[in-house]
């Protein structure tokens, strides 16, 4: 029987089926709670995963391959020395492009600290030589040697160079949540196919009946199948559910907030804990069937 | 129907049958005997493909058991009804649904009116709604003969199935069997009490098949 026609005939009910095994009730109780449990750890594992996912792409993509040189120089050379720079990163290899920024950007960026009415030209406000660099990068170590030779008020402001390894962090972070959801899978299914093993050699002479009097192996698998998978999926529904209320009732994140409170769902995003019952139930219905097939295999 | 051809079987101490040759006909009824240890069970479990021969061939309807996936044995034992000394049922089934377990497993229906037939044949009409472990002995081996003919099977074995009970109610259930074999059943029954098979020979053309020294032989009409 193949496993489409196995799963077409375990959604049908079958009472009588049902029956032939004895009920457990400790095995019974016991794998819905290892199912809600793990559930309700996968959520926030997969919360972990999708926050940490979102972090890494802001950090990557806002401000990437960016890089800013602030000239401070006397007022009187502060020109020369901006045409100077910007002359050498033209023929620096790497560079795609560089500015200065006008009085007017500099004052805008100013303004949040200074209000608006700063007469930038009076204060001595180094100027801002904003550059964008090629897909390969430069070599900062060098571009900041070259700077000092031929324009000695010209400071190098690396960007990636702090952000590239938060980034990672975040992506590190983001890898984590996702084999913490494998773990907690896999440790599902040990628990499964070990409570499928107790329940089969606990019913073992039920088993045996059951093939004395003519039954197929697909069906005692069935019976213990189908009980298994529905605790499973019921447990783990539990699970998600608590899983996505705990989620919910964080704080919720503000424009500024931190990681912390970035931790949860966004739009679609909450459809996906809601995929992880069905998927707790795939895992029981694979750890339990393998685990039937093979004790049947040993009986005549 | 069932045929054995220098059939051995060996548990791995040694061989417990050798040589075992015969051929069980349609509609025969035959008694096993030899003493305990001897290799009664193991013989039907052999007709019943429970085991497999490790020397020789059986033959079940026509097919090697060698031969047969494990599916085919559960289709086989729809044809083979087995009675067990110790019975083997369900115990957290009320008696029904024992009785009718080899229907629920190949999804046949059940027709409530010949299942009460077939409680009131075995006497147990009344006691359909009780749970194995209340039943007596005596009730509990009647059960055992109704759950292996529901089927309708062509072969019926019973593993010693009066062993646990007193006189009465062992000669009530050899005449069940006798029943059985009058509608053109094969009966094989394996017993050591030899007053039940003289008391069968009087009603019944049963043949001995007799175990001594591993081999099984056909006894003669001294019993």
């Amino acid at each position: 029987m193949s496993l489409l026609q196995q799963l077409s005939l375990l959604s049908r009910g079958d009472r009588q089926a049902d029956r032939v095994v004895p009920p457990t009730g400790h095995t019974a109780w016991l794998t819905s709670f290892t199912a809600g449990a793990m559930t309700f750890l996968a959520v926030f594992a997969l919360a972990l995963s999708l926050a940490a996912g979102r972090m890494a792409d802001r950090w990557s993509d806002a401000l990437a391959r960016t890089a800013t040189i602030r000239i401070s120089a006397p007022a009187d050379q502060v020109d020369f020395q901006t045409r100077a720079v910007l002359d050498l990163l033209a023929t620096t290899p790497g560079v795609e492009s560089a500015r200065a920024l006008s009085d007017d950007e500099q004052r805008k960026l100013l303004e949040p600290w200074f209000g608006p009415d700063l007469p930038v030209e009076a204060l001595p406000v180094p100027r801002l030589i904003e550059l964008q660099e090629t897909g390969e990068g430069y070599d900062a170590e060098g571009l900041r040697q070259r700077l000092t030779a031929e324009a000695p008020g010209a400071v190098l402001d690396d960007h990636p160079r702090w952000r590239r390894p938060l980034a990672t962090a975040a992506g590190r972070l983001r890898l984590m949540g996702i084999v913490s959801i494998l773990l907690i899978g896999t440790a599902m299914a040990a628990m499964i196919t070990l409570a499928a093993n107790a329940a089969l050699a606990a019913n073992a002479q039920v088993i045996e009946v059951l093939r004395l009097v003519g039954a197929r192996d697909s069906y005692i698998v069935r019976a213990f199948v189908r009980r298994f998978t529905a605790r499973a999926l019921a447990g783990s529904g539990i699970g998600a559910l608590a899983g996505m209320a705990g989620i919910a009732l964080l704080p919720s994140a503000d424009a500024a907030g931190g990681f912390l409170t970035g931790l949860g769902f966004t739009g679609w995003g909450w459809l996906m804990p809601l995929a992880l019952p069905l998927l707790a139930a795939a895992v029981a219905f694979a750890a339990t069937r393998t685990a039937a097939v093979r004790k049947l295999k040993d009986l005549p | 129907m069932i045929s054995f051809e220098n059939v051995a079987y060996n548990y791995g101490g040694g061989e417990l049958l050798s040589e075992v040759s015969l051929r069980l006909a349609p509609g025969s009824f035959h008694f096993l005997t030899g003493p305990s240890g001897s290799g009664k069970s193991t013989f039907l479990k052999l007709c019943y493909a429970e085991l497999r021969p490790t020397a020789g061939h059986v033959t079940l309807f026509d097919r090697e058991v060698r031969t047969l996936e494990r599916d085919e044995v559960a289709r086989m034992r729809r044809r083979i009804g087995v009675v067990h000394q110790d019975c083997r049922f369900l115990d957290h089934l009320p008696l029904a649904a024992n009785v009718t377990l080899p229907l629920t497993v190949s999804n046949r229906e059940v027709g409530s009116e010949d299942l009460g037939e077939l409680l009131g044949w075995v006497g147990l009409r009344h006691l359909a709604d009780a749970l194995p472990p209340q039943l007596s002995g005596g009730e509990r081996q009647r059960a055992a003969v109704a759950r292996a003919v529901i089927m309708d099977p062509e072969v019926i074995l019973a593993d010693e199935p009066t062993g646990n009970l007193d006189w009465d109610l062992s000669v009530r259930l050899l005449r069940l069997l006798i029943e059985l074999n009058r509608m053109g059943k094969t009966i094989v029954m394996a017993t050591h009490d030899m007053n039940l098979i003289r008391q069968a020979k009087s009603q019944v053309a049963a043949r001995v098949l007799r175990i001594q020294k591993r081999r099984i032989q056909l006894a003669g009409a001294d019993l």
